[in-house]
């Protein structure tokens, strides 16, 4: 069941939540509303549920118009982000809330509890009160819920963000495989990229109630739309420069930038991934900086080296591969050549929102 | 209460933080036990010692015999419990309205709800008669109509549930603000009507709060006195409440006031004892009361 909104607005007061938003969601594709606090993309959430009603604009599930139908009658999964189980129910009678409105009767409604209890891996437990269960098992027992009357889609808010690590990332995985399993159009709220990359068939990035951009986690991580997505999705180095006949000139060092042929020369601000960016010990022309060692941590999957530009006293971070690290015998204080592999160019409209 | 003895010397810094020298918790502690037990205890004591100095017997017939006691006693029984349910049903609106919406004049709505505790009960009552008596704004509408108010039954009620009011609605609110929205709207997207989301979830949480208020209200009701006695008009055998009943005995026959008085006492006591039963619920750790869910919420 495919999910569109068309140019929704929603105001709080003064506050301007959701911007003119539209959005498709394919039938079957798990999609990840990626975003600051504060960006709207809750809202949104809550709109497409019907727990929060926009003021103007349209929510579409297929081709029903289902802008002015109330949560009620949507029949939409939704998964709060404190669970919100009921605290007086068992688990059980949380799982079969939905089929009991819906009149089922006994044994069916006993038939698919025990069917989800199994899904989220929780036999057994149907007798437990949710304060007697873990975070984890709360959140999966929220799900289980709102899976039980079969949904037309499954909407998540924030569904790990009250987790520990550990846990979050056994449920992100799981919920990919139910979401491979099961099939139905869903979408997530998240604040963590690498949460909504790792699950996510489609990222969708939001700032200040409007889409910055929409597409997979790899064409949105490799090609970011513009500096505020670039910035968001992990960590970046910014050089402040010019962009002048095909290069990107940022003090004493000069890069090649195509994209740009034009004679007179134009304020930019390039963005470097720290892993896209190189240590020597020998200078390679113009095409890298010299820098000082001021910090190293080698613990972890990269070895991260801070570093101090000696022209300008910026901060560089460099990401170095555990080999790379053992080859350059860095140590604190050392003067080395920092030179990126990879650029990306923002001009200031991009990069002034 | 006898001060404790000398701690062990290496205890003594750790111990001296949390705990004052043995005189000021001796002066602190026995100054406030002090004051319960002669504004507390001896009039609750006295109470049941007056109303029994006659022997039970005696007081069995100042209760049951006089035909006017019973009549109070009937009216009490009626008078408290309509106005506990009317404030039941206004208190729990007003606490949903209060704690899930906002609206214009929510402001005011909650600082009206303070007014019947600000107000005095005699003033409350006088407003009554003002509104409804035979020289008020309706009191020419109601004679030609043949209704009374003032003067009977109603009025008692009424008056009874303006003075009692906040209670429920006072109770209700920080408990349905603590435990949030997140449930109801749960049960509304798991396809709940507004009734059954209501009595599924709403109820059982607030149940605790609601019965807390409940009693609280009941105890007042019952034993109110300041604005029933402005819209009664004391009519013996008709108009005449407990806690007025209690007052007119005690101009002509004192010891049968203290046998009224001492069944009136006794509610409060069963009042206080089933309250405390329920805030002994509502604050352990094994129960599903209302504070217990507001710090499973941190």
């Amino acid at each position: 069941m495919s999910i569109t909104v068309r140019n929704v607005c929603k105001r709080f007061g003064k506050y301007v939540a959701l911007d003119r938003v539209s959005l498709d969601v394919p039938s079957g594709c798990l999609l990840a509303l990626l975003g600051p606090s504060g960006s709207g993309k809750t809202t949104l959430l809550r709109i497409i549920a019907g727990l929060e009603i926009a003021d103007s604009g349209n929510v579409l599930y297929l081709e029903e118009d289902i802008t002015r139908t109330s949560a009620r009658d949507r029949n939409v999964g939704f998964v709060f982000q404190h669970y919100a189980l009921f605290k007086h129910m068992t688990v059980f009678e949380n799982i079969a809330f939905a089929l009991r409105i819906r009149g089922w009767p006994n044994d069916k409604v006993s038939q698919r509890v025990h069917e989800l209890l199994s899904l989220i891996r929780l036999e057994g437990l149907e007798r437990r009160y949710p304060s007697q269960l873990s975070g984890g098992q709360r959140q999966r027992v929220a799900l289980a819920r709102s899976l039980a009357a079969q949904p037309r889609v499954l909407l998540l808010d924030e569904p790990f963000g009250a987790l520990d690590a550990k846990v979050r990332q056994e449920l992100r995985q799981w919920l990919r495989r139910l979401h491979d399993d099961i099939g139905v159009t869903s979408v997530f709220v998240t604040h963590d990229q690498e949460e909504a990359f790792e699950v996510a068939d489609k990222v969708v990035v939001m700032n200040r109630g409007r889409i910055e951009q929409t597409g997979t986690p790899h064409e949105v991580f490799e090609h970011p739309a513009n500096a505020f997505v670039m910035d968001f999705l992990g960590n970046v180095n910014v050089f402040h420069g010019r962009v002048e006949n095909g290069r990107a000139v940022l003090g004493k060092m000069e890069l090649a930038w195509p994209d740009y042929p034009h004679n007179e020369s134009s304020p930019a601000a390039v963005y470097v991934r720290p892993h896209e960016l190189d240590i020597d010990l020998a200078p390679d022309g113009v095409a890298s900086i010299q820098a000082r060692v001021m910090h190293i941590n080698p613990a972890g999957s990269v070895a991260r080296v801070q570093l101090e530009a000696v022209d300008s006293g910026n901060l560089i971070q460099v990401d170095l591969s555990p080999s790379r690290y053992k080859e350059l015998d860095l140590q604190n204080g050392a003067l080395v050549y920092v030179a990126p592999r990879r650029i990306r160019v923002f001009m200031p409209e991009d990069y002034s929102i | 209460m006898e001060p404790k003895p000398q701690e062990p010397a290496v205890l003594v810094p750790a111990r001296s933080v949390r705990q004052d020298p043995w005189y000021v918790r001796w002066i602190l502690i026995s100054s406030a036990l002090l004051l319960v037990v002669f504004l507390v205890l001896v009039p609750l004591i006295n109470v049941f010692c007056q109303a029994l100095a006659d022997g039970p017997g005696v007081y069995w017939a100042y209760l049951i015999k006089d035909a006017n006691t019973r009549h109070a006693i009937g009216l009490t029984l009626i008078v408290a419990p309509i106005a506990v349910i009317m404030n039941l049903v206004f208190g729990v609106a007003a606490a949903w309205a209060i704690a899930r919406f906002r609206f214009k004049g929510r402001t005011l709505l909650v600082t009206l709800i303070d007014l019947p505790f600000s107000i005095s009960p005699v003033v409350a009552g006088l407003l009554f008669i003002v509104l409804f008596g035979r020289e008020g704004y309706l009191g020419p509408w109601l004679q030609a109509h043949d209704i009374k108010i003032i003067f009977a039954t109603p009025g008692l009620i009424l008056a009874t549930a303006f003075v009692t009011l906040p209670f429920v609605a006072r109770e209700l609110i920080p408990v349905m603000e603590a435990i949030g929205p997140e449930e109801e709207l749960a049960a509304t997207s798991l396809g709940a009507t507004g009734w059954q989301m209501f009595w599924k979830v709403t109820v059982p949480n607030i149940k605790w709060g609601i019965l807390y208020g409940v009693i609280l209200c009941n105890a007042r009701a019952m034993g109110e006195f300041g604005a029933v006695n402005v819209v009664s008009g004391r009519i013996i055998g008709q108009t005449d409440t407990l806690p007025l009943r209690v007052e007119k005995l005690f101009q002509d026959k004192p010891s049968a006031s203290y046998a009224v008085a001492s069944v009136l006492t006794l509610l409060a006591l069963v009042t206080i004892v089933l309250k405390a039963i329920l805030e002994s619920k509502t604050h352990s750790p094994s129960s599903d009361g209302p504070l217990q869910e507001v710090a499973l919420r941190e």
